[in-house]
This record gives C-alpha cells, sequence and structure tokens, in this order.
C-alpha cells in the first residue's frame, strides 16, 4: 500500500527517497500531540509554529491535542516525555517524536518525515 | 517543602552530629568504610565499567532503605524497562513488584531511542522533572537511583541544554532532600563518559571489575566524600543471592578482646606440649607440613574435641569432598559423620579456583555468621595461593583472621609447605598465628617418620622437643623422644632401641635376682653359723655352772668338816664358852 503512494499536490515539496518513509494517502488524518508543562514563552511558541506548519501542510485534516503536564503528570510516562515541548505523530504510524519549540521548520518538516532529510 | 523533609530526616538520624548527616545504605560492610553511609539529601555518583554492578548497588540501596530504614524510593531506569529490571533482581532475593504495590517503591522506566527523536529548537527537560515529582510524591521518597542518567548526553543532541539541565536536576534533588545514587558508565581516563562527576561533588563511587590470572574480583573504591572521612582503600566486594556486601578491611581494628581459656586439642599429648592445656580459645593455630604428614588429621582432631564439648565448627575443606573426609578421618578413629548429623559440624567444600579470593572470603563469613561456629578451619590455605597473588592471600588471611577473632571463634588453618617456595609466604602469615605447629618428615636409615614440634605458642610455655608423631587407628599419638647420645631417635630405629632398653634391663634384672639369691643363701648360712656358735656356748656355758656350782659345793662340806673337826679337838670348849670373855 505504501509503495503505491499517490502524489498530494497539497505536498509541493516532494523529493521521495523511498516509498515507505513517505506519507501514505492524502485523506490520511493526522493525529498530533503537543506535550507542554504551563503556558511557558517556548510552549506557546512551539504551539503557533506548529499550527503554521499544519495549516500549510495538512491543510483540514490535522487535528492537535495539548497535553499540560503540569496538569496531568501522570500523561508523562505514557508517550515517555522527557524534554518539553515534544511533540508527537501519533497518526499515522509509526510514531514521531519531535522535541524543542518548533523553530526550526525544516527539522520539523523531516522530523514529520513531510520532508526527507536532506545530506 | 524541602526544608521541612530535611528537618525531619536531621531528627531522624538522631542527635545531630556537627558532621555530614548521613544515611545508612544497608549494604553490608559500605556503611562502615564510610562510616555511616551515603551523604543524607545529596546525590552520590556510582560510576564504573558495564557489568560492575552499578545498577544492583542502586537497587540495593533502595530496598534496604525500604526494608531496613522505612525510607520509600524512587528508581529511575534508562536502561532497563521495569519489568526487566524486577526480573534481573529476583534473583538476588528483591521483590520489586511487592515493594511497588505497598507505595514504598516507583520504578519508572524512562525510554530514549536516540534514533527516533528529531530536535526542532529549544527545549528543557520539564518532561523528566515531571516525572520524578510524580514518583517521589507518589510514594514520599526519600531515596532515588537514577540509572544511568548519562543516556541523556547519549540520546540528546543539543549537550549544552542537557548539561544546563543536569545542574538543575542535581539542584532539583537536593531542594527535596532526597538521597540520590546516580549511575554512571565509566569513561576511558577519566571517572565517567560524559564527565557526570563535575556535577556531583559530594560523593563519587567507583566501582571496578578486574581479572587476574582468569579470576574475577570487584573492587570498590570512595574517589570523594565532600565532609566526611572516609575508607580511602579499594575494597573487594562480592555481589551473591544474598546481594552486594563489601568487605571491610580497616574496620577491623586491633582491639579484639582476648580469651584466656584454653582449649585441649584432642590430642593428649599435644595438649602437654602447649604448657599441659592446649591452646588458647580465639587463637589462631597454624598446622603446617608437607605432603601427607598427617595435618588434617590434627585438625579434625581438634574439630572432634570441639563438637564433643558441645561447640560448633566448620570444617572448610578447599581439596577434598565432605564425604571423602569423613571416610577419611574414620580411619584415624575421628567419626565426624556423628557431628555433622547432630548439627554441630559443617562440612563445606570449595575448589580454591572456583571463586576469587573475595568470594572465597566472603562466603566463609556468611557460612560463620549463619552457623555461629565457635571453631572454624581451613584445610589447607596453601591451596588458596592458587586464587590470588600472594600479597592479596595475605590480605584475605589477615581479614579472615581478624574477623575470627573479633567473632571469638578459634581458627584453625593448615598450610601444605613445598620446599622452595613455602618461606615467603610462611614469613607473610606467620606473624598473625599465635600457636605454629609444624609437621616434618624425618628420613633416617631408609624410612620415614613424622616429628611434630611446636614453632610458636604466644602466651604459654611450651615444648621445645621434637615428638615422634604417629597415626594409628585410634587417632594422632606423639611419643616421647630419645634424647640419647645418637640424637633424636624415631621409627625403627626407635623400635631397636627399645628392644635393646628392654633386653638390657631384662639382664638386669636376672642379675638382681641371682645376687638377691646368693645374697639370701649367705644370710641362711650366717644364720645357721650363728645358730652353731649360740649352741657350742649354750653347751659351754652348761658345764661351766655345773663345775661353779660342785666348786661352791665343796667349799661348804669342808668348812663342815672343819668346824666338826674343832669341836672334836676342844671337848670342854664350850665350858670356856665366850673366847672374849676369857681373855677378859
Amino acid at each position: 500500500m505504501a509503495a503505491t503512494a499517490k502524489k498530494t499536490p497539497k505536498l509541493r515539496k516532494t523529493a521521495r527517497p523511498s516509498a515507505s518513509a513517505w506519507p501514505q494517502a492524502s485523506e490520511e488524518r493526522w493525529e498530533l500531540r503537543l506535550y507542554v508543562a504551563g503556558q511557558t514563552p517556548r510552549c506557546v511558541e512551539a504551539f503557533s509554529h506548529l499550527r503554521r506548519l499544519c495549516d500549510e501542510h495538512l491543510e483540514g485534516r490535522y487535528s492537535i491535542e495539548v497535553i499540560d503536564l503540569l496538569k496531568n503528570p501522570t500523561l508523562a510516562a505514557g508517550d515517555q516525555i522527557i524534554a518539553i515541548p515534544t511533540l508527537v505523530r501519533k497518526l499515522p504510524r509509526p510514531m514521531k517524536k519531535i522535541i524543542g519549540d518548533l523553530s526550526n521548520t525544516e527539522r520539523v518538516l523531516v522530523g514529520l518525515n513531510l520532508k526527507a532529510r536532506s545530506r | 517543602m524541602a526544608t521541612s523533609q530535611k528537618k525531619k530526616n536531621g531528627k531522624k538520624s538522631g542527635p545531630r552530629l556537627p558532621a555530614l548527616a548521613k544515611t545508612p545504605t544497608g549494604i553490608s560492610g559500605f556503611d562502615a568504610i564510610t562510616q555511616g553511609g551515603l551523604p543524607r539529601g545529596r546525590p552520590t555518583l556510582v560510576c564504573g565499567g558495564p557489568g560492575c554492578g552499578k545498577t544492583l548497588f542502586g537497587v540495593e540501596f533502595l530496598v534496604r532503605g525500604i526494608e531496613n530504614f522505612d525510607e520509600p524510593a524512587v528508581f529511575i531506569a534508562f536502561e532497563e524497562t521495569a519489568d526487566d529490571l524486577a526480573q534481573n533482581v529476583a534473583s538476588l532475593g528483591y521483590d520489586l513488584a511487592q515493594l511497588a504495590a505497598k507505595k514504598k517503591l516507583v520504578v519508572d522506566f524512562v525510554h530514549l531511542d536516540p534514533g527516533d527523536i528529531e530536535e526542532a529548537g529549544g527545549y528543557t527537560l520539564d518532561g523528566l522533572f515531571v516525572r520524578l515529582d510524580l514518583a517521589v510524591r507518589s510514594v514520599k521518597a526519600k531515596r532515588i537511583v537514577i540509572d544511568t542518567l548519562e543516556v541523556l548526553l547519549g540520546a540528546l543532541q543539543d549537550a549544552s541544554a542537557v548539561r544546563a539541565e543536569l545542574q538543575r536536576l542535581f539542584r532539583w534533588l537536593k531542594e527535596r532532600g532526597l538521597t540520590a545514587v546516580i549511575t554512571a558508565e565509566r569513561g576511558d581516563g577519566a571517572l565517567t563518559k560524559h564527565g557526570l562527576e563535575e556535577y556531583v561533588s559530594d560523593c563519587v563511587i567507583l566501582l571496578e571489575q578486574r581479572v587476574d590470572d582468569l579470576i574475577n574480583t570487584r573492587r570498590l573504591r570512595v574517589v570523594k566524600y565532600r565532609g566526611s572521612s572516609h575508607g580511602a582503600n579499594e575494597y573487594p566486594f562480592l555481589i551473591d543471592e544474598q546481594g552486594f556486601s563489601v568487605l571491610p578491611m580497616t574496620s577491623v581494628q586491633l582491639d579484639y578482646q582476648v580469651s584466656h581459656e584454653r582449649v585441649p586439642s584432642g590430642i593428649a599429648d599435644l595438649d602437654e606440649m602447649l604448657g599441659g592445656k592446649g591452646y588458647f580459645r580465639t587463637s589462631t593455630v597454624l598446622v603446617s607440613g608437607g605432603a601427607g604428614t598427617g595435618k588434617s588429621c590434627i585438625a579434625a582432631h581438634m574439630v572432634d574435641a570441639a563438637c564433643a564439648r558441645g561447640e560448633r565448627a566448620i570444617l572448610f575443606a578447599l581439596e577434598e569432598s565432605p564425604s571423602q573426609i569423613v571416610r577419611n578421618m574414620r580411619s584415624v578413629g575421628i567419626d565426624l559423620d556423628k557431628w555433622v548429623k547432630k548439627g554441630l559440624l559443617l562440612i563445606r567444600a570449595t575448589r580454591p579456583s572456583f571463586y576469587g579470593l573475595e568470594m572465597h572470603l566472603l562466603t566463609m563469613h556468611k557460612e560463620i555468621s549463619a552457623f555461629q561456629p565457635r571453631l572454624v578451619v581451613l584445610d589447607p590455605i596453601s591451596s588458596l595461593m592458587n586464587a590470588g597473588n600472594p600479597r592479596d592471600v595475605k590480605a584475605m588471611m589477615i581479614r579472615l583472621f581478624d574477623s575470627l577473632k573479633l567473632q571469638q571463634i578459634t581458627g584453625i588453618m593448615t598450610y601444605l609447605t613445598t620446599a622452595g617456595r613455602m618461606e615467603e609466604t610462611e614469613a607473610g602469615i606467620s606473624s598473625l598465628i599465635d600457636t605454629w605447629l609444624e609437621v616434618r618428615d624425618v628420613e633416617l636409615q631408609g624410612e620415614r617418620t613424622r616429628a611434630l614440634y611446636v614453632i610458636k605458642s604466644r602466651g604459654m610455655p611450651h615444648s621445645n622437643q621434637v615428638r615422634e608423631f604417629v597415626l594409628d587407628s585410634d587417632g594422632v599419638h606423639l611419643l616421647e623422644v630419645y634424647a640419647g647420645e645418637d640424637g633424636v631417635v624415631t621409627g625403627s630405629a626407635r623400635i631397636s632401641q627399645d628392644n635393646r632398653r628392654a633386653a638390657e634391663s631384662e639382664s638386669r634384672k636376672a642379675e638382681a635376682k641371682r645376687t638377691e639369691l646368693l645374697l639370701a643363701r649367705k644370710q641362711a648360712a650366717v644364720r645357721a653359723r650363728i645358730a652353731a656358735l649360740e649352741a657350742e656356748f649354750e653347751s659351754e656355758a652348761e658345764a661351766a655352772r655345773l663345775e661353779i656350782r660342785e666348786a661352791s659345793e665343796r667349799v661348804e662340806r669342808a668348812r663342815a668338816e672343819r668346824v666338826a673337826a674343832g669341836r672334836r679337838r676342844s671337848g670342854g670348849a664350850t665350858l670356856r664358852a665366850p673366847r672374849a670373855g676369857g681373855k677378859a
């Protein structure tokens, strides 16, 4: 299935190193989680970076769940959260983790497999 | 909150000393080295190579803390899952699941896969802090282990961010008054691979594993302990089914109580050589000698005598199996099996090369503290030479002998001497020995006999004689020696000497009898002569008496005749009556 992935019109920057590392279908829903610890500037910044990126690349087919570990500390263990902020791509599989304030757009896109790692 | 906890901790440790407050680890031996344990409310770095026991040190620190000191704990595992960890330490008798169920322990596995984390911008480790805080609060933990923190440094790329966070972490731990153990991998030429030691300045412990001559020994060293004195040596330690144990060498001081009680050795002749009363209780007795000289038999005698008094004894056999020892000793009339069945004697056999020296020492320690004997036999200590170099062996002997003395246990060691090599080692351990017996082969007139002598025996008069040592079906006997003009005589020379003496005394006896007979005869003859003389005298005396009587009779008769004759001559003389009147 992955091998026959269709080219999505919205993913303009397409350079496919391997089909398997590629998001499968344009209809696929993206489920993202952003772990934060309180309303720190870094967390707020991370969220706005994420929103911008998603609107740009995944318009209409993503959801972001923000989890504040100060309010729900028990949730940190489930996704093995160490660093704050952490972005977790729950769907599509496999799970991906990106840490940091997401200011480095290039790295975020690579991390989410929206862009190939540039060598 | 942190300060209140600190206060509570301080109160718990009793009268607050001006010195650093310490948290006892409960790890046997370790608290003795560090004079009380780890610095309370501070982080301690435990570093070492792979497989040297860092994790176990941490686990034991926590489990003992819960069980012995009722201090709840948190274990943050970066390397193993909680299940793996529980499984790994279950073999050491720790039930982590049960402690967790009792809300005394939280094991939190922090998984960090360097491959699947993309870093996009600045971050903090607040996630880790949240988890730590949650775990610590959920059980009100006082102790925490982080194993191994430097995984963070390996997995995350932004080293400066991680280092800043580590600094914050140590501050965080201190603020909460947690006594923490941070484990770290040993680096080349440095204590830790990632330089964690610069964050932990209070206490650093180094664990090492070394293989010398194919035998593995583990060592522990307190590299640094700010604000406290500590043993600076390398201490051997062991990991066995009872966990982690360190052997403090300097915790044994020369201040043990000595006993004035004398204990018979079970060989009456030997006791006689030792001032007539045997060896001192709690002393260390060495029986040295060549192969087959009967060292083990002497030791077995002492065991037998101790058990007969109702005392417990342990025999550590390093060359024979227990059944072999029992059989062999039966041939000289010592029934050890009886004592084993009665529970007074424990025979433990191990191959010297099976463990390292420390393991030997520790297993002995453990057997001794479990069995509580009054007598311990090591047969032979010389075979332990194979388990380490002479210096280590000597160090081990010192520790063993000292600990025996401290526990008021008599130690009996046998030592196999071989020509050439023995001297240095003997010199090494002789100073530790109170009573030293030597059994020697004497070759004389084409045969081998054994001779025993007392090289030294502290605190008692002892024989300087060499005694012949004989083993027969009822044990060891020491024979008087002939100190004749030919020197000491043993073996068949002794027998011929015996015979010669017997013959001599026989002939002397006969001669005496003959003389006696002669004397009797002489006496009889004298008596007879006396009787004859007496008889002769008697008859002569009789004759003389007869003659005397006759003579006096004759005199009487003559007088009477004269009187009669006078009367006849005068006639009227009667008229002239008184002569005197006539004169007047």
